[in-house]
């Protein structure tokens, strides 16, 4: 699974609720939803984010509450692929389940710079940085975990192993 | 083994497990509530099977957006009580529960031993009663629904150990505000920390909840405090079914810790979580004059009976000062009726407070007292993130139910102990 675009950096514990504001839970699109999506931090993201971007972010990355609803904004917002020196644990499962690739990568934050050009290539655990010609290894994921990304998602993933219509 | 470890090797059907090791829990209970409920039902339909595991296993809580604050809320909880009805899973409706985590155990479904899960990140909550307990996400919730079985990495385990005693006004929220403030915000996750020791084994279960609450807050995957007397004590008259014998669930004198923190309370003032970072902790007294336009006591940290008689004993026969809003929310209607009982409801109406209907109301910034630009709230729920009741441009501090209501009188975040000293 081989991921590209361009990142966006934010820096330690960006919260769920600046990911998604608790006001907008009622919503149960996720297009509308990624209108919101990093409001807290930075309301112009929707924008940015749109041409397919990865998020590069520092320690405790969805730190907060469960609401699934912050990483389908990022996922629908454009955001290809997370990044973070490391993650809140609901974050990071719930990114794996709706499909929302994610990695931990410590060092990332210095090693990548706004607008950097990157690719992520999940199963080798191998980020490269064109703009920076650099490239480095990271802790590949449980296979487990990776077949629920490369079906799209839990519900995917369970709809295949359980065998339903 | 540590009793997180020994209920997880149970619920995967071994006898052992490791730290490390992924298990393939059965789960004894899951909820999920109006604003997580949604999504996971939308899932679990997409799975594609038409019954849950175990609908005697499955509880809906309304307590986030209640009574429905929007249409689009309304819609929602709509959805849930068809699903509830479809698929014939307890449903507490508006008026009848109150926030999930203090409804959950006291109808019952939280028992020692057993694992439960819930799409809401305090879920952690009942660990106070010997469970092990973890928030997840509404797709998981879904899978979990048609599953009845979740995959869980065995923690690694930071043990807790408080002793000393409690000074008048300081409590169990000050307590675990101080340790977040030494671990951080990150320092605990995908662990579980274990609270022991004598100060624990005397705490009350509101106590524990409060502890075990705001154990996600450092990251932790679920908070525990091995189950006794007084956990039996709260369960009496709340469940038919059988306990496990908590002997059971002792955590081995030889068990592995990845680390143990001992702490002595002695010399424990009351603490405050400044914006906008929970782990921002400093007593009350070195933070200055901070003045306040909210002050609010609720939330599933802190709008037990508890911690509304404590404010209570506070406010007693005084005004809320004329630029505080003050808003009080029992965490259930069971709260709510012993508070009427007790006589705590009068005192906070005549001292100048709002009570508002048992729901997490501002909270989350949803809704029932939201902040403007500019403002700051005292607070006794658990997250001061930017923007999280209300305005990004709005600041939060956390405090115990007293320093709340000390600080509702003097309108500057206040230490309870000041008001006492000023009294004598
Ligand atoms: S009271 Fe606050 S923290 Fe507790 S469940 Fe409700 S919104 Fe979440």
């Amino acid at each position: 699974m081989k991921i590209t675009g361009y990142a966006i950096k934010f820096g330690d514990n960006v919260d769920t609720d600046v990911i998604l504001p608790g006001k907008y839970l009622v919503l149960m699109d996720p297009k509308e939803l990624a209108k919101h999506a990093m409001k807290g931090l930075d309301p112009t993201f929707p924008d940015k984010a749109k041409k397919g971007v990865i998020v590069v972010g520092g320690k405790n990355f969805g730190c907060g509450s469960s609401r699934e609803q912050a990483p389908l904004a990022l996922k629908h917002a454009g955001v290809q692929c997370v990044l973070a020196e490391s993650f809140a644990r609901i974050f990071f499962r719930n990114a794996i389940n709706i499909g929302l690739p994610v990695s931990e990568c410590k060092g990332i934050l210095a090693a990548v710079d706004n607008g950097d050009e990157l690719t992520v290539d999940l199963e080798a655990g191998k980020i490269q940085n064109f703009s920076k010609k650099a490239s480095f290894q990271v802790s590949k994921l449980p296979l487990f975990i990776l077949e629920i990304l490369l079906d799209g998602g839990l519900i995917e993933n369970l709809r295949r192993r359980l065998n339903t219509k | 083994m540590n009793i997180s470890e020994k209920i997880l090797a149970k619920a995967s059907g071994k006898n052992v497990v490791h730290v490390g090791e992924i298990a393939e829990a059965k789960v004894d209970m899951i909820m999920v509530h109006d604003l997580t409920g949604p999504l996971a039902v939308e899932a679990f339909k997409r799975i594609g099977v038409s019954h849950v595991w175990d609908n005697q296993k499955v509880v809906i809580v309304l307590d986030h957006q209640v009574p429905a604050e929007s249409v689009k809320a309304a819609e929602l909880h709509k959805m849930l009580r068809k699903f509830a009805k479809d698929q014939k899973i307890q449903i507490y409706d508006v008026g009848k529960g109150g926030i999930c985590h203090q409804v959950m155990p006291e109808k019952g479904h939280v028992l020692p031993g057993t694992v439960i899960v819930g799409a809401d990140s305090h879920t952690c909550t009942y660990g106070a009663f010997g469970a092990f307990a973890t928030g997840i996400g509404s797709t998981e919730a879904a899978a979990v629904f048609a599953t009845g079985k979740i995959w869980l990495r065995v923690p690694q385990t930071i043990k807790i150990n408080v002793e000393g005693s409690f000074q008048k006004y300081v409590t169990p929220k000050d307590l675990i505000l101080s340790i977040i403030g030494k671990v951080g915000v990150d320092g605990a996750t995908y662990k579980s920390v274990e609270f022991s020791g004598p100060v624990i084994s005397a705490m009350s279960m509101a106590g524990r909840m409060t502890l075990c609450n705001m154990t996600v807050e450092m990251g932790a995957k679920n908070g525990i405090v091995e189950p006794d007397g007084i956990t039996l004590k709260f369960l009496e008259g709340r469940t038919t079914k059988a306990l496990v014998p908590f002997e059971s669930l002792k955590s081995d004198t030889d068990a592995s810790y990845e680390k143990v923190i001992d702490i002595d309370i002695a010399d424990l003032a009351s603490q405050v979580a400044c914006p906008s970072s929970v782990d921002n902790v400093k007593s009350v007294c070195e933070i200055g004059n901070v003045q306040i336009e909210q002050a609010f006591i609720g939330s599933c940290t802190n709008g037990r009976i508890e911690d509304l008689r404590l404010a209570a004993k506070i406010l007693n026969g005084k005004r809320v000062k004329d630029s505080v809003r003050a808003l009080v929310i029992p965490a259930s209607q069971e709260v709510y009726l012993q508070a009427l009982t007790e006589g705590l409801i009068e005192i906070f109406t005549e001292a100048g407070a709002l009570i508002c209907s048992s729901t997490c109301g501002p909270c989350l910034g949803g809704h029932m007292g939201l902040l403007a630009s500019g403002e700051t709230c005292v607070s006794t729920s658990n997250r001061n993130f930017i923007g999280r009741m209300g305005s990004t441009g709005a600041k939060v501090y956390l405090a115990s139910p007293a320093t709340v209501a000390a600080s509702a009188l003097t309108g500057r975040i206040t230490d309870p102990r000041e008001l006492e000293a000023q009294k004598a």
